[in-house]
């Protein structure tokens, strides 16, 4: 036993062991708290779900580096303005629907998930959909019927028809319009955005 | 007993605790075909997307392929600790009918999760789906009841195994192996919630899969190799407890602030990008150790081993985790390099080799230990008769899964490079990447790795019905050494 250097001993690496482990736990923990404080909706980078009632852009923000969510004027959802509650209640139902259609495994949100679809972070924000005026039906037929509605870009790879109905695909499109708002630190970085009006 | 020839397979040669690991055995390598079938539908899907379109879609085949595999390594490792349990405490499995009932609920739990996982597949956008079909957040798609289902039988094997330490006696391994486990469990409940928002979604559900994957999961490995070379090579028990301090102090260094580079893009503040790119950079060095280690006293003992296909397996668990847990995971986990390849498959070529190389690897190992035991302890060194079968799957498996790793490594090049930093990640940009020839190729390789991956696994499974059934000789003796001096 004693010609076991100190540095070497199971005693001396049991506790450092137990140290750094809780060590790190505490710090994780309090970066937690801090964090969850950070992401509640209504923050100023996870915005309140009444977003959805105004225009959101992407842009480059030369202090930070990298393109953030900016908050427009009033462009509300489908024609209509809604209050927070029903704009909570809507995106929460898109969100669900996002669930129980099991879209995070072809796609990705946030960049998590599966690779055989686009990420949807800024979906809302994509060019595919045209223009302002086209985007929220073209959105709504193709979650409706992504069969006949097919963006393939000359892959043959198709969405499969999943059963949404208009409310759920109306729900979904209120979600991925709240979810492009998220500042997400830059990513996807270098996005080319739809014209929106208002735009420099 | 005295009947039974050697080389003969019979549960009559084990305790309680090991049958039962058995019985989990069995259905987590059923599981890894169910896995490695699943992923070679979806792999066919990147190249043939009309196969099964609209009605065994690809995000089914994936959800089937990945689930499968968390579940079949769950299985390997609570196998693997009831297999260990009652030798390391020194006493028999307490709560054994207990055990055995919980295997039984849970593995009905498992059909039933599958079954509706491919015959029902989606619901209607409301709460009841999540709790009856399937709760749609990758890797834990499971529905609610089944989650409550696991919780408790997860319960009752953590129960089964304190109390049996308790019962008998502790050692440094058992000591880390039951605080892991609590960790282990405990994380699981971070995942059991609904929200709206997608932030706050994200961050908890990256406590399971993070702190599972790259925390608890590896340290529970940990204490397995640490088992499995005292088993196999007769590692003193004194130098493999202190290397599993040391490797648990380094994994936990690393590993639970390492959970920030989960958090660089996903609303998460930008402090994550320095914590998450500084200590998730320092997780291969645990795994560093973990080689050193296992190939150290591989040499000490200069190979001589009681189980040649345990250690062989034993070894690749040691370069596999290093490899792709430690510098696949380290080539991309720099926020700088991050923002490019997050989200592509980069990410699943790091999956596909840290999941085959830190965890099935080590669990291949572990039932070929238990083969043996069931066998009679029957000879499993060099020169068997059937020896080519072991040597052959251990073969195509590893290389199955690095050609695999590799193959999706060049599309990851290829989709970071087009879409996402020349192109800029939108819709077009996306199908632009997966267009090109370089990602086709790519695809095209990963399938056929893919058949040769389970071409390998037909034939360990079918090693592992025979090996040594004829064998009259019985296993090479090692003793545990010594604690060094």
């Amino acid at each position: 036993m004693s010609d076991i250097p100190r540095w070497a001993e199971e005693d001396l690496w049991r506790k450092i062991a137990i140290w750094v482990t809780a060590g790190m736990f505490v710090i994780l923990i309090v970066l937690t708290f801090d964090s969850v404080a950070v992401i509640t909706s209504g923050s100023d980078r996870v915005p309140a779900y009444s977003v959805i009632n105004n225009r959101i852009y992407y842009r480059h923000d030369r202090k930070r580096g990298f393109q953030v969510p900016v908050i427009g004027d009033e462009a509300p959802l489908f024609g209509k303005v809604v209050t927070e509650d029903e704009a909570a209640e809507m995106v929460s139902h898109g969100k669900l629907t996002v669930q129980a259609k099991n879209c995070m495994n072809c796609h990705t949100l946030l960049g998590n998930g599966a690779y055989y679809a686009p990420d949807l972070t800024k979906a809302w924000l994509d060019p595919a959909w045209g223009n302002e005026q086209s985007r929220e039906k073209m959105m709504v037929d193709f979650l409706m019927d992504p069969e006949t509605n097919a963006r393939t870009y000359g892959t043959s790879r198709k969405m499969p028809n999943l059963d949404i109905t208009e409310e759920e695909a109306k729900a979904i499109v209120a979600f991925l319009k709240w979810m492009s708002s998220i500042d997400t630190t830059g990513f996807p970085a270098a996005f080319p955005t739809i014209r929106q009006e208002g735009d420099l | 007993m005295s009947t039974l020839a050697i080389g003969q397979f019979s549960l009559s040669r084990l305790t309680g605790g090991q049958k039962l690991a058995i019985n989990y055995f069995v259905v987590a390598i059923a599981l890894f075909v169910a896995q490695c079938l699943f992923g070679l539908i979806a792999g066919l899907q990147y190249v043939m997307p009309e196969v099964g379109y609209n009605w065994l879609d690809f995000s089914v085949n994936r959800m089937v392929h990945i689930n499968a595999m968390v579940v079949w390594m769950l299985y390997g490792f609570i196998g693997s600790v009831y297999w260990l349990v009652e030798e390391e405490a020194g006493t028999e499995l307490v709560g054994l009918k207990l055990g055995i009932l919980g295997f039984w609920v849970l593995t009905a739990a498992v059909v039933v999760v599958v079954l509706v996982y491919l015959f029902v597949q989606t619901g209607p956008g409301e709460i009841e789906t999540i709790w009856f079909i399937n709760e749609g957040r990758e890797y834990i798609e499971a529905p609610r009841w089944a989650d409550i289902g696991i919780v408790v039988c997860v319960g009752i094997f953590f129960y089964n195994t304190a109390a049996t330490f308790n019962k008998g006696k502790w050692s440094g391994i058992s000591g880390v192996l039951v605080l892991d486990l609590v960790a282990l469990a405990g994380m699981y409940l971070a995942g059991m919630f609904y929200t709206a928002n997608i932030s706050m979604d994200q961050f908890w559900w990256w406590w399971v899969i993070h702190l599972w994957v790259e925390a608890t999961w590896e340290v529970l490995v940990g204490c397995i190799m640490a088992w499995g070379l005292i088993k196999t090579l007769g590692a003193s028990r004194k130098v493999v407890t202190t290397w599993l301090y040391v490797e648990v102090a380094l994994m936990f260094g690393s590993g639970i602030l390492g959970l920030g580079h989960h958090y660089f893009w996903i609303g998460t503040p930008e402090y994550w990008l320095t914590v998450g790119g500084f200590f998730s950079a320092l997780e291969p060095i645990p795994l560093v150790a973990m080689v050193v280690h296992a190939i150290y006293d591989s040499g000490v003992h200069k190979f001589k081993n009681a189980n040649h296909p345990a250690l062989a397996w034993l070894i690749a668990h040691a370069f596999g985790n290093f490899f792709g847990a430690g510098v696949w995971g380290f080539m991309h986990t720099l926020p700088q390099i991050n923002l490019y390849t997050h989200g592509t498959q980069w990410t699943s070529s790091h999956g596909h080799l840290a999941f085959f190389g830190a965890y099935a690897t080590i669990i291949i190992a572990v039932i070929y230990i238990a083969i043996q035991k069931a066998r009679g302890d029957v000879y499993m060194g060099a020169g068997l008769s059937t020896g080519w079968r072991w040597k052959w799957a251990f073969t195509l498996l590893n290389l199955g899964v690095v050609g695999m790793t590799m193959a999706l490594l060049i599309a990851g090049y290829e989709q970071s490079f087009v879409e996402r930093a020349l192109e800029g990640s939108s819709w077009s940009a996306y199908f632009s990447a997966q267009s090109t020839h370089w990602f086709l190729q790519g695809m095209y390789w990963r399938e056929f790795w893919g058949v040769v991956t389970c071409a390998g696994l037909g034939l360990l499974v079918w090693d592992m019905l025979t090996i040594s059934a004829g064998e009259k000789r019985i296993a090479v003796v090692v003793q545990e050494a010594a604690a060094a001096a």
